[in-house]
């Protein structure tokens, strides 16, 4: 993975420096909370329903066992000894005090990471696919572009104060695991017919209270030409985005008034100007970032493990976490796993100080000193010896972090909503619990196969409810909580919106409604290959809605 | 994840925005001989005057002829730099507005004032300049601040230095990192 260098280090402290001198000017007074808000923004401190919350850049959802044992010492020294993975890749603390932030990230320094550009209206921290470098479909490693593109957009000077924030993700795959249309740009790796690399340039895509999929601009950008491109296209939003409604003013919303076609020939007309200049990427620099990112020692072994093969036949659980959890590795005989965050009843994407340390301790021995955080609020160890794949599952299960429901029912994302959050209508975290356990037949889910529910508990959809095989969206109606349902969302590179079905629902009903509607989808499924999404698009809403409003 | 609600703010009159202390190289400079004139008023003899680049449209020959007094533009947020760039080695200085902290317009301003129309006249950021934003603007290159502070040069210091490192190319004196990473390659 990259290691910083001095430059990097440079940069990480001093920014720890000039943060820590913002907080002593508010703590003394000499701010006020109004003109210290952009300020903490920028630096991932949000003040929420009860505290301040810290968010930290994990860029690209990488993750060393050392970085992992440093965020576990952070949620037990300076918070109540948990943290929260988010969509974003990133890792949240609910309870810090504003006084000890100074040290945290004094802490974070000390292995690497930071909080920098995890809010604000600026570019943030970039996400990618979670099983880079690991998947038997991807073409290209998004790391080392996503860990360019994060340099670049450090401290951007120019576009530090952006109308809104701006978010980008890259895919190096064929199956964007990623969501890169849902993005404010969406990079999708490939290799054109003569094996050059190109990138497609997807903009304004976005959730939110006006979702957008992106609308691809620019289908063959080289990689010389990321940077310049890039610049081009936050040089068009920043000069012409809305900044006189913040609900106007991300980028998806200028894509959008003046059509995709015109938005991309304005930033080619920027990027004409600039494009044969200094922003040209010099491939020394591009094969220097990639060496970091070079495979493990990944040993030669045969395509079938033996002792894989025995322990699966020996343990019923172990067969079925291997089943769902572990995904097919470009390397034989090495599997990627993914560590559920959504045990049954639980916070989805939450660890305990205890878990983190659990999660370093295995991916030191058995994933090259490597997990990756996913934007669906999971855990994965990329690089596993199918031989050892089952004293990984017997140290997760000692954890309860060997949920064998990765992509099933219960694999939920969900925003904090109103148990912390300051903008949310309605709880989130209370109904992923409630439908966990409405399914908590393990057997039943995996019958039940890929059904993907994403909740948010307000219009800003945190939760991606936008883009769920169902989506649940949390409304205020009359000082009560109320949930709409939308159905059929997607957020895969057939990315797609769903659509909001009829009347919402009090909380208490969203369980056995979801239930109707897995039962009727597991009435017109083909067989059991067909999954929902592809059983919902091959028969049409109408059916699904009657059931789920109890028709 | 929760996001920051911004109250919205209304549009603010060119007279509404505020002015700082003005500073060039980091020291406060007591007596600025620049006036900012309205649309109507004329150029008194003899001064540096700067107007608006609707102004400068409508009297661009008058005001180009004029052979007393220095000639500055103001360029307000959102409007477009390309408007004056033809004339921009005519402009001994050139104000660009902040209208709010967080309006970036003019970093991008300055940027192509600099680095695409060859301005090397002063560049002056006024508005609501604060401290946090002064690195970024010299980057940008920008070279005067009306700067809004209690201590404006102490405030000036520390912003000037802020990080000693930068990752991009703006046209300013930073060379970025993965420059001086190709530089430094050592003999094996």
């Amino acid at each position: 993975m990259y290691r910083y260098d001095e430059f990097d280090e440079t940069i990480v402290r001093e920014r720890v420096a000039e943060f820590t001198g913002q907080v002593a000017r508010r703590l003394s007074g000499e701010l006020t909370e109004d003109q210290f808000k952009p300020l903490r923004l920028m630096n991932g401190v949000y003040l929420q329903l009860h505290a301040y919350m810290l968010r930290i850049a994990v860029p690209y959802g990488v993750l060393s066992s050392r970085q992992l044992r440093r965020l576990a010492h952070i949620a037990r020294t300076y918070d109540k000894g948990y943290g929260h993975f988010t969509t974003r890749q990133n890792l949240q603390f609910n309870w810090p005090a504003l006084k000890d932030v100074p040290a945290i990230l004094k802490e974070l320094a000390d292995v690497e990471m930071h909080c920098i550009q995890t809010s604000g209206n600026c570019i943030r921290n970039v996400t990618a696919d979670h099983f880079a470098a690991a998947a038997a479909d991807e073409v290209e490693d998004p790391r080392l572009w996503s860990e360019i593109i994060r340099q670049w957009s450090t401290f951007h000077p120019e576009f530090s104060y952006l109308p809104r924030k701006f978010k980008i993700a890259v895919t190096g795959a064929a199956t964007d695991r990623a969501a890169v249309q849902t993005h404010d740009i969406g990079l999708h790796l490939r290799k054109d017919g003569a094996g050059v690399l190109r990138f497609s340039v997807y903009v304004g895509g976005g959730q939110g209270r006006i979702p957008y999929i992106a609308p691809l601009i620019k289908d063959d950008l080289t990689a010389e030409d990321l940077l310049s491109y890039l610049e081009a296209t936050l040089r068009v939003y920043n000069r012409h985005g809305r900044r006189d409604n913040i609900h106007k003013a991300r980028i998806k919303i200028l894509v959008s008034s003046l059509g995709a076609e015109e938005f991309a020939r304005q930033v080619d007309a920027e990027w004409a100007e600039i494009k044969d200049g200094v922003l040209k990427l010099p491939e020394e620099e591009v094969e220097r970032i990639r060496a970091y990112f070079a495979p493990p020692a990944f040993e030669t072994l045969p395509a079938r493990s033996e002792a894989f093969e025995q322990a699966k036949a020996a343990h019923k659980d172990f067969a079925r976490w291997t089943r769902l959890n572990a995904h097919a590795h470009k390397i034989p005989g090495y599997a990627m796993a993914t560590i559920s965050l959504k045990p049954i009843g639980g916070v989805p994407g939450d660890a305990s100080d205890v878990q983190m340390e659990a999660v370093a301790a295995i991916a030191e021995r058995y994933s090259f000193d490597e997990a990756r955080v996913t934007h669906e609020q999971n855990l994965v160890l990329p690089h596993v010896n199918q031989d050892d794949l089952f004293a990984v599952w017997t140290a997760l299960k000692a954890h309860d972090l060997a949920t064998p429901n990765a992509g099933l029912v219960s694999d939920i994302i969900a925003c904090p909503g109103l148990d912390y959050c300051d903008l949310a209508n309605t709880r989130s975290i209370n109904i992923a619990q409630a439908i966990s356990e409405k399914f908590a037949d393990l057997e039943r889910q995996e019958k039940i196969g890929e059904l993907k529910i994403k909740i948010s508990g307000c219009i800003n959809a945190c939760g991606h409810h936008h883009v769920g095989h169902i989506g649940i969206l949390g409304v205020d109606k009359h000082g009560e909580e109320f949930y709409q349902i939308l159905l059929g969302g997607r957020a895969d590179e057939k990315a797609r919106l769903g659509k909001i079905s009829g009347k919402g629902m009090a909380g208490e009903a969203i369980p056995d409604a979801i239930e109707r509607v897995v039962t009727r989808y597991l009435a017109v499924r083909q067989d059991e290959n067909e999954r929902f999404i592809d059983a919902f698009e091959r028969v049409g809403a109408a059916t699904f809605e009657e059931a789920l409003h109890g028709a | 994840m929760a996001r920051e609600q911004v109250k919205r703010k209304k549009a603010v009159e060119p007279a509404e925005i505020p002015r700082g202390a003005l500073l060039r190289d980091g020291k406060i400079v007591p007596n600025d001989s620049w006036i900012i004139l309205n649309d109507i008023d004329g150029a008194p003899e003899g001064a540096d005057v700067a107007v608006s680049i609707t102004r400068f449209k409508a009297e661009r020959d008058a005001l180009l002829a004029r052979n007393s007094g220095r000639l500055g533009v103001v360029i307000a947020a959102g409007e477009a730099v390309e408007e004056i760039a033809a004339d921009a080695e005519r402009f001994s200085l050139i104000f660009v507005q902040f209208p709010a902290f967080r309006d970036g317009r003019g970093f991008t301003t300055a940027r192509l004032l600099r680095e695409r129309y060859g301005y090397k006249g002063e560049l002056r950021a006024s508005g609501d300049v604060l401290e946090d934003q002064v690195f970024y603007m010299l980057r940008c290159g920008f070279d005067a601040f009306e700067l809004i502070a209690a201590d404006p040069e102490a405030a000036f210091a520390r912003a000037s230095r802020t990080f000693t490192e930068a990752y991009q190319y703006t046209g300013d004196a930073f060379v970025p990192a993965h420059r001086k990473r190709a530089r430094r390659k050592i003999p094996e």
